[in-house]
């Protein structure tokens, strides 16, 4: 079922969480809302199910407006951030619930219902348990039961509230991939809220980065990681070095540095580098080597994290280097080296003249 | 003592401070826990051990003849009925009250609940004066009640509602804060599943705040047992007509039937032992205790 | 009364049954507390100034106020100290019988106030279990009254108290003993002020009840005026004269002191909760 988000606008007394919010989601895809805390994506996936109203806007599943049902007509799975297992039913029929619920015209048989469950229990692997209190399950165990709960009335769309949040980082892991082969397998459009850049990327379709109640980009998670539209998403996505300076005829000034810069206008800038986007050298190769001494070398397994200060204007620089490239260098604490940006994105400050 | 461990283990600290760093020396607590039990013995104990010894002073015959007296079964009948009317109609109120206290958020919440509390601090005799003022044959709805030919006033209906009054606040109190540390989270999930505002209620919250109810409900009840001020504003003092328990015991007292009066007060402190017992039942079940002095 | 705030779009909740649970608690409210309750400033008003002052200036009134608030303040304050004493000892110590000491300090709330009442003034009657060890009497004094509002006080405080103790964080007392101080210089300088408003709110609340209190007070007064006639006994008297106004301009002088202490109660617990959960 595909969703569309037109136009929603949501205020809590005085204080607007969500402005002007358009967003289309196709059928069977599965989609990340990222954002800092208080970007609003909480909300935003709360108005898509229905459990909050908007003051303005409307929302379509499979383009009829669904704005004003309730949301126990929806018919949307929502996995709730802390999971909200039903304390006092066992996981069966906590399970069994929205079955249960049902009018009796539509509601499935006992023995459906049964067949049904422990359908559901294989799938999330807790066959065993369909006895036990939810109090008598781990994090990762209640975080399945209420995914199993929430499918359990075939919705047609699949909402989850900081899935992993709750979880240890191994048990998150492991959790995200079974979350997104189950997507895979049953295909419903899905969508998720989280902070975590790595679980957004490693998840989903195609991500939406949220920032104080607005959209600042929407798309594949290449596309956001390598192509980022605005500084806060550069800045929100992956370690990054900023580069204060100024845009004379194509090329960034910054301390001693010039960098080309062919599209940018002119004015106060920044350039934005990503870490791995740097070349150490020994020598100057051009007018963008920036002299700088390394301070610091971390080994980070495969990746190896050196920070050096520039010599112009005594800034540290943050720059990863594959753990080949970096053996190949030689390179040593204290050492005088030049590092060149491979790849740079320059954006005017447009608050600088105000 | 596992909490000393648990003490060396944090501080680290010098072994002299470990032992008694959060203890007061023996000789203090014990001083203390006999300040304590003397106290509690001299306001607690030995009243209750008096009642229990009064009412047999004449012997066990003297004792079951007094609550056999016709007039002693009509106070206990007439106690038994006001609860009956009493403990259902505020347990109804307290679950929905709190229910709407705690599942909304709406201007003036503070102020609702203040409202609630307020028959707490009412004196029972202000409790019972203003239901004389309200259905009194020189009340406001009083010329409307005798046209209409009915008696609220030192009659049992002026008795419940005065009981009523007085207990209303106690459900309520118990179930608010219990359910506002519940949250709303379930109910959302059960409304998302499909289930609507009554079927989430019954499967969902019931289910969830029972221990709770039944713990507001032991309490409302031991209260509207033993309410007597109110009830001796309104109830009018005939005798096996509209006598509660403890208006019975006071008539046998005044008219220096000590025995008699100690035999049903024996009675009542039964019900109220048993009332304590279910309540640390549930204290202990439950790990739910009342914050809130009712 | 506009309790709920209306968006600019009708703002539907998502917990379905607002309407009629606030309509149901409202109308109950209305009927059984407010309507009833402000009876008492009706009729004040009907009465008139000079008759209204008149009424709640009479010596034997004023009397009554005097000891009632006299006796309250006492009992409440006896049951403050006690109160945070049987607290620690039930919330720190461990002896046989804890548990049922625990249970039986809601004995108060859970006995008829006049069982209680009857047995006090058996009690401690000149030639009681308890009266005939002190030379002066106890009974039918105002010691009598403070006794019986001792009793149905006690277990506020306690009540109070204790969830607070319980919750007081080990570290912070241990803190304190690793930075030198003795165990008294803890309790006073750590503990005892995360107990105020605890104790606070218990004083008041059992100060609000002992003022109030019939039951158990009339048999132990002995009710001789000027000397041992508690304000809600001159209620009584009056009501029993069929002097209804006396009665109700009395009634309205005390409701307004609850709602004084109701009122305090409020202002004490919206002041802590500013100074503890504040971020």
């Amino acid at each position: 079922m595909s969703i569309i988000v037109e136009n929603i606008t949501k205020y809590y007394g005085s204080y607007q969480a969500l402005t002007n919010i358009n967003l289309e989601i196709e059928s069977g895809e599965l989609i990340a809302l990222l954002g800092p805390s208080g970007s609003g994506k909480t909300s935003l996936l709360r108005i898509i199910a229905g459990l909050e109203q908007a003051e303005n806007g409307n929302i379509l599943f499979n383009e009829e407006n669904y704005t004003h049902k309730h949301v126990k007509d929806r018919n949307v799975g929502f996995v709730f951030q802390h999971y909200a297992l039903f304390r006092n039913m066992t996981i069966f029929d906590n399970i069994a619930y929205g079955l249960k619920v049902r009018p009796r015209k539509i509601r499935p048989s006992k023995k459906e219902i049964e067949q049904k469950v422990i359908e559901l229990l294989q799938l999330v692997k807790l066959e065993g348990y369909k006895e036990r209190y939810p109090s008598q399950l781990s994090g990762g165990q209640r975080q399945r039961v209420a995914l199993a709960r929430a499918l359990a009335v075939e919705p047609n769309i699949l909402l989850l509230d900081e899935p992993f949040g709750a979880l240890d980082a191994k048990v998150r892991k492991e959790l995200r991939r079974w979350l997104r082969r189950l997507h895979d397998e049953f295909n419903v459009t899905s969508v998720f809220v989280t902070h975590d850049q790595e679980e957004a990327m490693d998840v989903a379709d195609r991500v939406v980065i949220m920032n104080e109640g607005k959209i600042e980009q929407v798309g594949t998670p290449e596309e956001v990681y390598d192509h980022p539209i605005n500084p806060f998403v550069y800045d929100f996505l992956g370690s990054v070095n900023l580069f204060k300076g100024n845009v004379q005829q194509g090329k960034l000034v910054s301390g001693n540095v010039e960098m080309n810069a062919p599209d940018s206008e002119d004015g106060v800038s920044t350039g934005y580098v990503r870490a791995h986007n740097f070349i150490i050298e020994r020598e100057a190769s051009g007018n963008d080597s920036i002299a700088s001494n390394i301070d610091h070398i971390h080994s980070l397994g495969a990746i190896v994290r050196i920070e050096v200060i520039r010599q112009d204007t005594n800034e540290p620089l943050e720059i990863e280097l594959t753990k080949e490239q970096y053996t190949l260098l030689e390179l040593k604490k204290g050492e005088r080296v030049f590092v060149r940006p491979k790849e740079l994105r320059v954006f005017v400050d447009y608050m600088a003249g105000i | 003592m596992e909490q000393d461990h648990t003490v060396v283990a944090k501080t680290n600290g010098p072994v002299i401070m470990t032992k008694n760093a959060t203890k007061e020396p023996k000789l203090i607590q014990w001083i203390l826990i006999s300040i304590v039990l003397l106290f509690l013995t001299l306001f607690l104990v030995v009243p209750l051990i008096a009642i229990f010894v009064k009412a047999f002073e004449k012997g066990a015959d003297a004792y079951l003849a007094a609550i056999a007296h016709p007039d002693s079964l009509a106070a206990i009948k007439l106690t038994l009925i006001v609860v009956l009317i009493t403990v259902p109609l505020n347990a109804v109120f307290g679950v929905v009250a709190a229910w709407t206290i705690t599942k909304y958020d709406f201007r003036g919440k503070n102020f609702l609940i203040t409202l609630i509390d307020l028959p707490f601090s009412v004196s029972p005799v202000i409790a019972g004066l203003i239901f004389v003022l309200l259905f009194g044959l020189h009340g406001a709805l009083g010329t409307v009640l005798q046209s209409l030919g009915l008696k609220v006033i030192f009659s049992i209906p002026g008795i419940v509602i005065a009981s009523i009054f007085i207990t209303f606040p106690f459900i309520a109190r118990e179930l608010i804060p219990l359910m506002q540390s519940q949250g709303t989270s379930e109910e959302e999930a059960s409304l998302t599943l499909g289930a609507g505002g009554f079927k989430t209620f019954w499967y969902v919250t019931l289910p969830n705040i029972k221990w709770g109810l039944l713990y507001g409900v032991i309490l409302c009840n031991a209260r509207t047992i033993g309410e007597f001020g109110a009830v001796s504003v309104v109830s009018g003092h005939i005798r096996g007509m509209t006598n509660t328990m403890p208006l019975h015991i006071e008539i046998l007292y005044n008219e220096y039937q000590f025995s008699a009066a100690f035999a049903v007060a024996s009675m009542m402190s039964i019900f109220a032992i048993i009332t304590l017992i279910i309540k640390s039942i549930i204290e202990w079940k439950t790990d739910f205790k009342s914050t809130k002095a009712s | 009364m506009t309790i709920m705030t209306e968006g600019k779009r009708k703002n539907k909740r998502t917990i379905p049954g607002f309407g009629l649970t606030m309509g149901f608690t409202l109308m109950y409210l209305t009927i059984i507390v407010l309507i009833p309750l402000s009876m008492v400033f009706l009729n004040t008003f009907s009465m008139g100034l000079p008759e209204f002052w008149s009424t709640i200036t009479e010596p034997r009134v004023i009397a009554s106020y005097k000891l009632s608030f006299m006796t309250a303040l006492t009992a409440a304050f006896v049951n403050a100290v006690f109160g945070v004493l049987i607290a620690w000892v039930l919330t720190r110590y461990s002896f046989p019988g804890k548990r049922i000491i625990d249970g039986l300090v809601d004995l108060p709330f859970a006995l008829p106030t006049a069982v209680a009442g009857i047995t006090l003034t058996t009690l401690y009657s000149p030639n009681g279990w308890i009266g005939q060890f002190f030379s002066f009497k106890i009974a039918f004094t105002p010691v009598g009254i403070i006794i019986a509002l001792i009793f149905i006080g006690l277990p506020f405080v306690v009540r109070m108290v204790q969830p607070v103790l319980e919750n007081i964080e080990k570290g912070m007392e241990e803190a304190s003993a690793s930075l030198g101080a003795n165990r008294m210089q803890t309790f006073i300088k750590i503990i005892f002020p995360e107990l105020i408003p605890a104790i606070l709110t218990g004083f008041a609340l059992s100060f609000a009840r002992a003022l109030g209190e019939y039951g158990s007070v009339v048999f132990i007064a002995g009710n001789m005026p000027f000397k041992t006639e508690i304000s809600p006994l001159i209620i009584m008297t009056k009501l029993e004269q069929y002097d209804y106004e006396g009665a109700t301009a009395v009634a309205a002088v005390m409701l307004v002191i609850t709602f004084l202490i109701l009122f305090t109660i409020n202002v004490l617990q919206w002041w802590t909760g500013k100074r503890y959960s504040g971020k």
